[in-house]
């Protein structure tokens, strides 16, 4: 069984709801990246998103696009990230998702980059900009060797869409919260909760619930009705905020953990 | 030759779909609204008379007398895009797309633009049809595109200045596409060139494709034959693949995609695609891009701001690959030699993009013989451009 799904089995044992961190790798160092890793998996994460930094990053809302652009001076690479998550993997069993856009794994190579994804222990991608009309392109090898293809919903994306993305999907869906990019506007709970009801009825994958989240109020409220959170913009805005103070662990930690808290 | 794209937007291996997941069922209604009125003859029509009585169609094809005595070598003769209302080619696609959003029932409407021709256009259609109108552009473009600016701004164009990356057209698109995934329901993206996600590519080459119809009756009229050259500037691509399309099942006729090799090709400074790209994907299409090796995208230099894109229309790649066009390259420097002779010789201020296609037709003209035929696409007029030679120091 993949770690994704035995973290939500377990969760859901619990009766508890996932919490997903999203982090830009690199952002402020690789180094700070993996602490970040360690420090939050204590702090309540369930499952760390790790953005792969892309020059041109056309989903991202400013805080995210900033935070990539800092990664990519530091000479953060597709590599490097892999490597970190090698390191990672050798201490800690949190499902980890890389993502990002699709042309840093293109220019990797998608076969290549299948098989360092896996070796080094990535459980799932999610790339932005590679709908299910062009997946197959990367699944036919990350398929393969047991990753999981996270897929994104919009609010736009109409039933019968719906039902193809959800019929391919591995891991979990990711339900988009607002119709725009990340962390500029704040969801509509109402609407969310009557699109992922309607989602519930087509899949028996897990659902989680991203862009726009920072509050506790509002993941207890999405956590009613959906199996996981995603925040972001708001964990990425507080690294930089911090990047040089010397309790930068232990802030991050309380902002995730407060909003764990509420998912409990 | 096959009929491309095929059914999911693909060229060849090239273009495609590679869309947030927000912004597919738009590209997906706008793909079926596009399929539906390329066959209503009530459109097509409709297209027809604006193009001919609002932009001036047929534009000219002008035979270069002066020009072709002093290279002493192949006729030239320039396709007068220069001509149309608001100065090139980009009216061709904005009127047919404005159309197209009319049908669909949207009324605003959002562009990018780099040297801010297709801004003018697309602020000119929304204007003419009563449409709210957003043009995204780099704040670099807008300092030395100024006069530009301001025609937006008469038209009743809101411009939304772009800071980030490199300030120019690939940001400016970049920050489009953000503004399209937040109002998509009600918003129609009018993008300029032959690139981005299907069908746009498919979209722009149709309706800039009047360009190489007008042209095959035109020569054929004053020369009793088909051009042996045509030549037209490559940024995105949509005035030469315009030019070209028509002429794809031709046999005989040598094409040539000139690109910018801005400061030279062994530089980092030039905006050649394809000959100093590697395949990649960037705004929704897979063609060549300028990237480094880890996959970012490079940004892309040119003197003439509507060549400065790091990506090219995924038709042109796939043109590219089969060998069905010749993609070259012109430095700053030769561009504009070649602004300047042109408009010495013939009193005409072409665009420094159309210049990059005049001055490879400059090469190769005295090395041809007086019997052959060469067509420029001259894609726009160079009035825009006099603040950016200032600048350089050549006025």
């Amino acid at each position: 069984m993949s770690r994704i799904k035995e973290k939500f089995n377990s969760l859901r044992e619990k009766m508890e709801k996932a919490l997903i961190v999203y982090l830009t790798a690199g952002d402020p160092s690789l180094r700070i990246t993996k602490e970040l890793i360690f420090a939050l998996e204590k702090a309540g994460a369930d499952i760390l998103e790790i953005g792969v930094p892309f020059s041109d990053p056309t989903a991202d809302g400013p805080v995210i696009q900033a935070a990539a652009q800092r990664s990519l001076k530091n000479g953060t690479t597709l590599r490097g990230v892999l490597q970190m998550v090698e390191e990672v993997r050798q201490l800690s069993q949190i499902p980890i998702v890389l993502f990002g856009y699709f042309n840093p794994i293109f220019a990797y190579g998608t076969e290549q980059f299948a098989a360092a994804a896996k070796n080094a222990g990535v459980d799932g991608v999610l790339v932005v900009d590679l709908p299910y009309e062009e997946a197959p392109e990367l699944r036919v090898y990350t398929d393969k060797a047991g990753i999981d293809f996270i897929s994104l919903i919009a609010p736009t994306s109409g039933t019968e869409r719906t039902r193809r993305i959800a019929a391919d999907a591995t891991g979990f869906l990711y339900y988009i919260s607002i119709t725009g990019i990340t962390g500029t506007a704040a969801p509509q709970i109402s609407e969310i909760k009557t699109a992922v009801d309607k989602i519930r009825k087509i899949t028996g994958l897990p659902i989680a619930v991203g862009f726009g989240i920072s509050k506790p109020q509002q993941a207890r409220e999405i956590g009613q009705f959906a199996d996981g959170v995603v925040i972001g913009s708001a964990v990425v805005k507080l690294i930089d905020e911090n990047k040089n103070n010397p309790d930068l662990l232990k802030v991050v930690s309380g902002y995730v953990g407060g909003i764990k808290q509420a998912l409990r | 030759m096959k009929i491309m794209p095929d059914e999911k937007g693909h060229f060849g291996i090239f273009g495609g779909r590679y869309a947030a997941e927000t912004l597919m069922p738009a590209l997906i209604e706008l793909e079926a609204a596009y399929a539906k009125a390329k066959k209503d003859k009530s459109f097509q029509k409709e297209f027809a008379c604006y193009q001919r009585d609002y932009a001036g169609r047929v534009t000219p094809l002008y035979y270069a007398a002066r020009m072709t005595k002093a290279l002493g070598g192949a006729k030239i003769y320039l396709k007068r895009e220069d001509l149309n209302h608001t100065g090139s080619h980009k009216i061709n696609n904005t009127l047919g797309q404005a159309l197209l959003a009319k049908r669909m029932g949207k009324k605003k409407v959002i562009a990018e633009t780099g040297a801010g021709q297709h801004g003018v256009a697309t602020a000119t259609v929304a204007a003419l049809f009563g449409m709210e109108c957003k043009i995204f552009m780099g704040e670099e473009d807008i300092r030395r595109q100024a006069p530009n600016v301001f025609r937006m701004k008469i038209l009743g164009a809101e411009v939304i200045p772009v800071a980030s990356g490199t300030a120019t057209l690939k940001d400016a698109m970049n920050e489009a596409m953000r503004y399209w995934v937040s109002l998509v329901r009600d918003t129609f993206y009018m993008i300029g060139t032959t690139a981005g996600p299907h069908p746009y590519p498919e979209m722009v080459r149709d309706f800039q494709s009047a360009i190489g119809r007008e042209t095959k009756k035109q020569i054929r009229k004053a020369a009793g034959r088909n051009p042996d050259v045509l030549v037209a500037c490559v940024g995105g691509g949509s005035n030469a693949m315009g030019l070209f399309y028509p002429f794809r099942n031709e046999k005989n006729i040598t094409m040539f995609g000139v690109e910018a090799a801005g400061h030279g090709l062994n530089t980092k400074e030039h905006s050649a695609s394809i000959n100093g790209g590697r395949i990649g994907v960037l705004h929704g299409n897979k063609t060549y891009l300028l990237q480094d090796k880890h996959g970012q995208v490079r940004d892309a230099y040119s003197i003439a701001a509507g060549l400065d894109y790091p990506g090219v229309g995924p038709e042109h790649a796939y043109f590219h690959t089969i060998k069905k066009v010749n993609y070259v390259t012109v430095t700053d420097k030769e561009a504009i030699e070649a602004f300047s002779f042109l408009s010495l010789q013939e009193g005409i201020i072409p665009a420094l993009e159309s210049a990059h296609a005049l001055a490879y037709a400059m090469k190769i003209a005295p090395k041809m013989a007086r019997n052959k035929i060469i067509v420029v696409c001259l894609s726009g007029r160079g009035d825009k451009d006099a603040q950016t030679l200032i600048e350089a120091k050549l006025l």
